[in-house]
């Protein structure tokens, strides 16, 4: 059972294998918990495994081992149970074609019981709520990206759940659209919502969220609030060397006998230096470098610098 | 809210959202019901005989009774093909936008069955609109004689329901890109060996044939029909058809949800 009654999601023990021609374990072995009230990302790079793990956790995909509880439901023993809990917003737009916005909220609320005039009410009031009004009569075909989003939050909610998932809500949004959602998003949790997210913009989990994961390979890598996160890195900055050739160790153990350097690792491109402040160390560093540097890069500790330190890799390779 | 009130009144949204949109294209569905018995009797039934090219059956039966069971039998299966495998297989496999119904709360399995339950309506209605534009268009009398309400509604509730499970069976099987395909190697031959056209009877001279056409279940339902409309053409038997049909419902229904599961649950 999970621990507490604060803890709206548990998952403990979780394994999800796809048993193809080619069987791929997209999931292996990880424990989240998700407290009231929070705002928990999910951040990984493509395939990492965080569709599917939001699938388990809302009675879509079975789980190979491992438990999942939803307000303290298990979602494989009472699934139909569990789902009157939760809200979802999947990765593609899965809003119902034949039916017109206000329809799609409308028979949203039917199936979770409502009646016809509460239904009605609801529907009315999340068309408000979502500034879809105008909208109301408009077809699914005839929705921007960000309007058939902002309708499938609406509709997600619409059942006043008390957890909402959103996968990948912000994939193929315009720069605008993202900020209203950023919007609404802030709305909800101020409303008394859980929501959990999954994302591969770091910026978004780092301006968001309470507590991020970062998911790599069905694994749970750390899990910690953005600021925690970063500071776990040890340093400030990072400076990238973009070299004319590939680097070599000595060259990197020169670099990381410079005082004020807390770290180096060879790149693609180059060599990356985590550092605590610049003081004086650019030059110093051009210097050692020599006319083999190409180019020369600075930027603060992003979640991006947490997962290329834990990894290896760039978040968008 | 107890767990049964719960499923029943989420049962009964996917009906109303099902029965709107129905009502949204009762044009498309009226088109799609009545133009191929409406052809069907206007040329071989109105036009042949006005040719003075009758067909007369040797116990002097006239084709416009042969078929009428036939082709109301006709309009209960494709609505199982038209008004559930086709919008299913899109739902599933390319859409997705089967998934806010599957995240109702109740038990997935009963997502599936609506499915049939909502087909087995079009069907009914359907029967009802086909049944008297084949009883009056035909030139030469049609002789129809029901002995039994009960035998009646059995068999049309009965095959409603068998084109439902068909219809969800084959929704679930066939992706979206072979739908086109899947009229040509399914649909086609399933009615022009389903005993639409002729009594199952007049098939004993071609006796391999005969047997083979068991395994279509639009052979039950037009005989069924027959039995209960026009008792004077040959026909099989009740516990037959009744027995065959059940069968195919909980056959093809259990498929039916089976593939439902395996799709929408992966
Ligand atoms: N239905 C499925 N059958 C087989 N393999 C699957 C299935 N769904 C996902 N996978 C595989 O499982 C792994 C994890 O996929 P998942 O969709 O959970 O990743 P993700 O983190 O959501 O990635 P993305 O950012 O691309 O959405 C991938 O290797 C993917 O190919
Ligand atoms: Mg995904």
């Amino acid at each position: 059972m999970p621990n507490s009654a604060e803890d709206i999601v548990s998952i403990r023990g979780l394994t999800k294998r796809y048993d193809g021609k080619v069987p791929v374990e997209a999931v292996r072995n990880i424990d989240l918990t998700v407290r009231r009230g929070e705002l928990f990302g999910l951040l990984g790079p493509n395939g990492a495994g965080k569709s599917t793990t939001i699938s388990v956790c809302t009675t879509r995909t079975p789980p190979t081992s491992g438990t999942v509880w939803i307000a303290g439901l298990n979602v494989v023993e009472a699934p139909a149970q569990a789902r009157k809990h939760m809200g979802v917003v999947p990765q593609y737009n899965t809003l119902d074609r034949q039916c017109t916005v206000w329809e799609n909220l409308y028979f949203h609320c039917r199936y979770f019981g409502y009646s016809s005039a509460t239904a009605t009410k609801r529907a009315n009031e999340l068309l408000e709520m979502f500034r879809l009004t105008e909208r109301s009569k408009s077809f699914v075909r005839e929705l921007s990206g960000g309007l058939a989003q902002r309708v499938q939050i609406a509709r997600a909610i619409a059942h006043q759940p008390e957890i909402l998932f959103l996968d990948e809500p912000s994939a193929g949004l315009d720069p605008q659209s993202r900020l209203a959602l950023w919007d609404s998003i802030r709305q909800l949790l101020a409303g008394g919502i859980t929501i959990v997210l999954t994302t591969h913009y770091m910026e978004e989990a780092d301006e968001l969220c309470n507590r991020v994961a970062i998911i790599d390979h069905g694994k749970i890598l750390v899990c910690d609030t953005p600021a925690n996160l970063k500071s776990s890195v040890g340093a400030q900055k990072v400076i990238s060397l973009h070299l004319r050739s590939v680097s070599d160790s000595a060259f990197e153990r020169s670099l990381g006998e410079l005082a004020g350097v807390k770290g180096v690792e060879p790149t693609k491109e180059g060599v990356r230096i985590f550092v605590d402040n610049l003081d004086g160390l650019l030059p110093r560093i051009i210097e050692v470098t020599g006319p083999r540097l190409k180019d020369i890069s600075i930027s603060e500790t992003t979640l991006e610098t947490v997962f290329i330190k834990l990894t290896g890799r760039d978040l968008r390779e | 809210m107890s767990d049964s009130i719960l499923y029943a009144r989420a049962f009964w949204g996917l009906m109303v959202r099902d029965i709107s949109v129905l009502r949204r294209e009762f044009i498309a569905f009226m088109v799609r019901t009545v133009m191929n018995p409406l052809m069907f009797v206007f040329v071989f039934t109105y036009l042949f005989p006005k040719m003075g090219q009758d067909f007369q059956n040797a116990r002097g039966i006239s084709f416009g009774t042969l078929i009428l069971p036939g082709l109301v039998a006709v309009a209960i299966f494709v609505q199982g093909i038209m008004g559930v495998a086709l919008p299913l297989s899109f739902e599933i496999g390319s859409t997705r936008e089967i998934e806010d119904r599957v995240m109702s709360p109740l038990p997935v399995s009963l997502v599936a069955i609506e499915k049939i339950v909502f087909s087995s309506l079009q069907s009914v209605v359907a029967a009802l609109v086909v049944f008297p534009m084949i009883y009056f268009i035909p030139a030469t009398p049609v002789h129809v004689h029901v002995n039994s309400w009960t035998v009646l509604i059995g068999n049309v509730l009965l095959a409603s329901l068998a084109s439902g499970a068909v219809g969800l069976t084959i929704g679930t099987i066939v992706k979206p890109q072979h739908i086109a395909l899947m009229f040509g190697v399914v649909v086609v031959p399933v009615t022009f060996f389903g005993c639409v056209y002729y009594p199952w009877a007049a098939l004993h001279s071609v006796r391999w044939l005969q047997i083979a056409v068991l395994i279509n279940p639009l052979v039950y339902m037009s005989e069924g029909l027959r039995i209960a409309l026009t008792p004077e053409a040959p026909h099989m038997p009740v516990w037959a058809t009744l027995a065959a049909l059940l069968l195919c419902v909980g056959l093809l229904g259990y498929t039916g949800v089976r593939g439902f599961l395996n799709r929408v649950l992966s």
